[in-house]
């Protein structure tokens, strides 16, 4: 993206300052048509798209931009989920809820604004991954996906146990239903703005010279282990948002919602859109997402030229992995692969496009 | 000359139907098909599509069932509730097998406006606050305490012990029921062990127990599950009896659990292939069951599939219309409707007030005992 | 929490632990054969064990065959499932980043557990245990039935052929020179792309085999019934140290152990039962990343 000279240089970054803000106000009015004209059950996908973009991109930071390979996350996302529900859960319907054992007397009182709540699911989250991140990052590779998961579903097992704190398995439900279009595209738009910025600046070159050469990055005066922990609990911070936002859309949560099936979805969405690229999860987000959700007509029973073909149950999830498979053999590196969007790229489409990420091997 | 006949009978009910079906009434269907629980959300489909067949118009227009799959996972039930409602354009709503499923469609109903009637998803809070939300069945609290009191009472045990399902919000709730009722008619809990959903592995759990030796142990399971505890509790050398709620009432146990579950006692929903004396809706699902599906034993998900069919067709005959605010005010006075599972009335929580069934398995059969009056 | 446990429970727990043990080790060894040699967490491999007990179960159940024939059929069965998964899913993706052949392997598990459903129905099916096996006997205060024996005498000679395989055999000496340097074997004239298979076919075959094994002890098949087990058999291999034989055997072992004792020892806290095998697990990991009979494996990039 480098003019001749620099003038040029300066146009260029004046016009795409001028798109994006255009690009932004254009998709704003969109997403109000959206409200206006769609129906709950489509803005409801198009929400839960907004959550799984902001999931997809902590995850990349964790795993695409910085090569931590982390099956963790739907722990992270359960303590996000939790405690921004805990904090706006009125302190009647919490006496309502815990009918098994009496909730901790501590916390029936508290009580915060949604907004408060995000805040506090993120940094809560992060200061988990904090925790996790110390011992564990030492560890390298796939061990440290092992290790991971075993925190996430220790996690979820102490959350089905703490009854007292989490009303264990019977989850909460009534969860004011915070999470609406402008609530998720908000945090979307906060998130990719930070990532963007943080992939830019000179921590985004921190980032990819740990995770492409240790060693190299070490000589160079880099203290690889603190950027490893603060990215693995910038990754966390987003996988709690993403977590509450997600508790406050379906109202109801419960711990076998984070089962490592979730990470799946996540990791999936990550790997489709292309690793290390911020485009790409977002791309991934809206494809998994999608899909997911179009692929139930093969469920329902059709009628063709007057003959009724039963739905067959369960064919969706067939079908899903079945193209999931296809995507990995065929198209490896993704959709983006390690490419971003840029102006540039979509005026000139030869020229190759600037690379913010870049996937780890 | 039959043949004629039934051809005259078939053009004549098409050209009824189709004078009266201007627009059906759509019921939407959420069930889980497949997924943890589609054992058991299977069966009550099939159950509804039976009563569908038997009662397939009212008000004089044709009802339709629109059918859609929650996977046994919430964010599928609440995408599938909304799908139902906004674009199916659902007048009212069936479902589900597994209470926490329940919960997360029942938001969305709600806020939505349109009423639900729940099968089997007997946690208490799903209908909790809930304006739209109905049930077929009664709930946990009312079955522990019944439990309990059959065993304290009838059974004259003093001393149980519980194996719960730490994971799974029924078995928690139930199990916690049971323990209260258990203790406050003055009986002992020796010892109380938890498992995680998905295990297969019990001997350690057991093996604690029975090293306390209770009269009872009271087995809030999945009957899947349960078969299998049942079945390595016998091998473990335990003699003490079992006792478990409607989750175990399935005709497979028998097949699973063989031996093991003889003398296994079970609450349920009172219905039971093997009743002495069925009531007349009750007879006349187990025939057209029979007939319906000739290699499948007719079953309680299946009875209570069907008896939410009945209960919202009969809302809606009194409402004299389909809209779904009409239906609600008119599930509300629900009252002596008679179902599968005995008569059903609806009470100010919503939740259906009818006899506890007993049921045992001897000589290697379902054996229904009797009912308990609330 | 006083802590009374006899002489005789201890025993009856041990015995458990065991059986149990021994399954889990039956299991490991599948990941951790094609872990060794592709450094790939094969996700499917619980659901060919599911497959395994599934064919048993029609063998068995639904065509009535004897035993033996089912046995031998199952296994056959999930040993193809297993080559058309590597085939299929892993071979293309030999020369793509790990993280490819992962989520491949990820898609193809939900692909068999999805599939599984839709073809054999979600409902668990009964198996039928010989009644032979399940006769019960007393050695003092201890139950036993011969199943209980005989699953861990089975998992114990599965290892020792095996063993035999890997360390005497030529094949078993391409299979070790692969998982030292793949490149290299490859020049040396070995068909690579055979000997994979062959660890494909053999890890698959004892899945089958623990399949067919859990299906007796805990006599009930579900299209579901792979993912905990395979998940705790994939810790048993990480334990022991992945890449080793008798490690996925020890590790299984102490895995079992540590969820029995650790109900047997904190019975109040039966419902952390999981959290201890995972504690244990991470444990293992930061003081001997390598597991405890595991070498020091590089990094393969």
């Amino acid at each position: 993206m480098s003019g001749p000279d620099g003038t040029s240089e300066k146009n260029i970054k004046t016009r795409d300052g001028i798109l994006t803000a255009v690009a932004a106000a254009l998709f704003a009015a969109a997403l109000w048509w959206a409200t206006k004209n769609l129906d709950g059950y489509k803005l409801r996908i198009i929400n839960l798209i907004a959550i799984n973009a902001i999931l997809g991109l902590s995850l990349n930071l964790i795993y695409g931009m910085t090569g931590m390979f982390s099956l963790g996350h739907a722990g992270f996302m359960a303590i996000g989920a939790y405690v921004s529900a805990l904090l706006i859960l009125t302190p009647e319907q919490k006496t309502m809820m815990w009918i098994l054992e009496p909730i901790a007397p501590w916390l029936l009182g508290l009580h915060t604004s949604f907004v408060v709540s995000l805040l506090a699911a993120g940094l809560i989250a992060a200061f988990f991954g904090w925790l996790v991140a110390l011992p564990v990052l030492r560890l390298g590779g796939d061990y440290l996906g092992i290790a991971t998961l075993g925190f996430s579903e220790i996690i979820r097992i102490f959350i089905t146990n703490l009854t007292p704190i989490t009303n264990g398995s019977l989850g909460l439900k009534g969860i004011p239903a915070h999470t609406d279009i402008w609530m998720s595209y908000g945090c979307l738009a906060v998130v990719l703005v930070c990532m963007v910025r943080l992939m830019k600046g000179n921590f985004g070159n921190v980032l990819r010279a740990v995770r492409d050469d240790e060693i190299a990055a070490q000589t160079m005066g880099i203290d690889t282990f603190r950027t490893r922990v603060l990215a693995f609990s910038l990754g966390c911070f987003g996988g709690g948002l993403g977590g509450a936002l997600m508790g406050n859309l379906i109202t109801t949560i419960d711990p076998k919602m984070f089962m490592i099936t979730q990470t799946y979805n996540l990791l999936m969405i990550v790997v489709v859109g292309g690793l290390g690229s911020i485009t790409g999860s977002i791309v991934g987000a809206v494809v998994v997402t999608t899909m997911l959700e179009w692929l139930r007509f093969v469920e329902n029973p059709v009628s063709i030229g007057g003959i009724d073909i039963p739905g067959i149950p369960g064919m969706r999830m067939v079908i899903f992995s079945l193209l999931l498979i296809i995507v990995i053999i065929f198209r490896r590196e993704g959709i983006m692969g390690m490419r971003e969007f840029s102006w540039n790229w979509f005026f000139h489409e030869r020229t190759p496009g600037k690379t913010v990420g870049g996937g780890p091997r | 000359m039959r043949r004629l006949l039934l051809v005259v009978f078939v053009c004549l009910l098409m050209t009824g139907s189709a004078f009266a079906a201007d627009e059906p009434i759509r019921i939407g269907v959420f069930n889980c098909l497949t997924g943890q629980n589609a054992f058991g959300g299977q069966l009550e489909l099939e159950g509804t599509q039976l009563a569908l067949s038997e009662i397939p118009e009212v008000l004089g227009r044709k009802i339709e069932l629109v059918v859609v799959d929650n996977k046994s996972d919430k964010t599928e039930a609440a995408n599938a509730v909304a799908r139902l409602i906004e674009r199916d354009k659902v007048n009212a709503i069936i479902g589900t097998y597994g209470s926490a499923l329940a919960m997360a469609g029942g938001e969305v109903a709600e806020t939505a406006g349109v009423p639900v009637m729940g099968t089997s998803c007997t946690n208490p809070l799903v209908t909790q606050n809930k304006k739209y939300y109905f049930r077929a069945c009664f709930i946990d609290p009312f079955q522990g305490s019944g439990a309990a009191a059959y065993a304290y009472r009838t059974l004259n045990f003093k001393k149980a012990a519980l194996l719960i399902d730490v994971a799974n919000d029924y078995s928690v709730g139930l199990g916690n029921f049971f323990k209260q009722s258990f203790i406050s008619l003055g009986g002992e809990i020796v010892s109380e062990m938890k498992y995680n959903s998905g295990d297969q592995d019990f001997t350690a759990q057991l093996t604690e127990i029975i090293s306390k030796n209770p009269d009872i142990v009271f087995l809030p399971a999945y009957f899947a599950e349960g078969a299998i505890v049942l079945k390595q509790a016998r091998e473990l050398g335990a003699k003490f009896r079992f006792m478990g709620g409607d989750a175990m009432d399935n005709p497979e146990i028998v097949t699973l659990g063989g031996d093991a579950v003889e003398g296994f006692l079970h609450t349920t929903f009172a219905y039971d292939p093997s009743m002495k004396d069925m009531n007349p809706v009750a007879q006349k699902f187990t025939e057209s069951w029979k007939a319906k599906y000739p290699d499948k034993e007719p079953n309680v998900n299946a009875a209570l599939g069907y008896d939410a069919f009945v209960l919202v067709v009969d809302a809606i005959k009194r409402a004299g219309s389909a809209d779904p605010d009409k239906i609600r005010d008119a599930l509300e006075s629900t009252k002596d409707v008679p179902t599968v599972t005995g008569l059903t009335t609806l009470n100010a929580t919503h939740d259906a007030e009818k006899e506890l069934g007993i049921v045992e398995i001897k000589d290697g059969k379902k054996q229904f005992i009797g009912t308990i009056t609330p | 929490m006083g802590i009374n446990l006899s002489f005789d429970m201890f025993m009856q727990h041990l015995i458990n632990a065991v059986g149990l043990g021994s399954l889990y080790g039956l299991i490991a060894i599948g990941y951790t054969m094609v872990y060794g040699i592709l450094r790939l967490i094969n996700f499917a491999h619980g659901d060919i064990f599911m497959l395994g007990a599934y064919f048993v179960f029609f063998a068995t159940v639904r065509y009535k065959l004897p035993w033996v024939l089912g046995v031998l059929t199952a296994v056959a069965g999930a040993t193809v499932c297993g080559l058309l998964v590597d085939r299929i899913a892993y071979r293309p993706l030999r020369n793509a980043p790990r993280i490819s052949a992962l989520i491949s392997a990820i898609g193809v598990s939900f692909f068999i557990e999805n599939l599984s459903v839709v073809v054999f129905s979600g409902m668990p099916r009964p198996v039928v245990q010989p009644p032979l096996l399940m006769k019960a006997f007393s050695i003092g205060g201890v139950r036993l039935v011969p199943l209980a024996i005989l699953v861990p005498a089975i998992s114990f000679a599965m290892v020792a052929g095996l063993l035999w395989l890997v360390y005497r055999t030529k094949p078993g000496l391409a299979m070790r020179s692969i998982s030292h340097d793949i490149e290299t074997t490859r020049l040396m004239g070995v068909s690579v792309d055979r000997i994979i298979a062959l660890t494909f076919a053999l890890g698959s075959a004892l899945a089958a085999v623990a399949g067919i094994m859990w299906a007796l002890r805990y006599p009930r098949v579900e299209p579901f019934m792979g993912i905990v087990p395979g998940f705790k058999a994939f810790i048993a291999a990480v334990f022991g140290g992945i890449g080793s034989i008798p490690g996925a055997m020890l590790g299984g072992l102490s895995l079992g152990f540590v969820e029995i004792m650790s109900i047997a020892f904190f019975p109040r806290l039966s419902g952390y039962r999981d959290a201890f095998a995972f504690i244990l697990l991470i444990l293992i990991l930061l003081v001997k990343p390598t597991g405890l009979m595991g070498e020091k494996l590089e990094d393969k990039i």
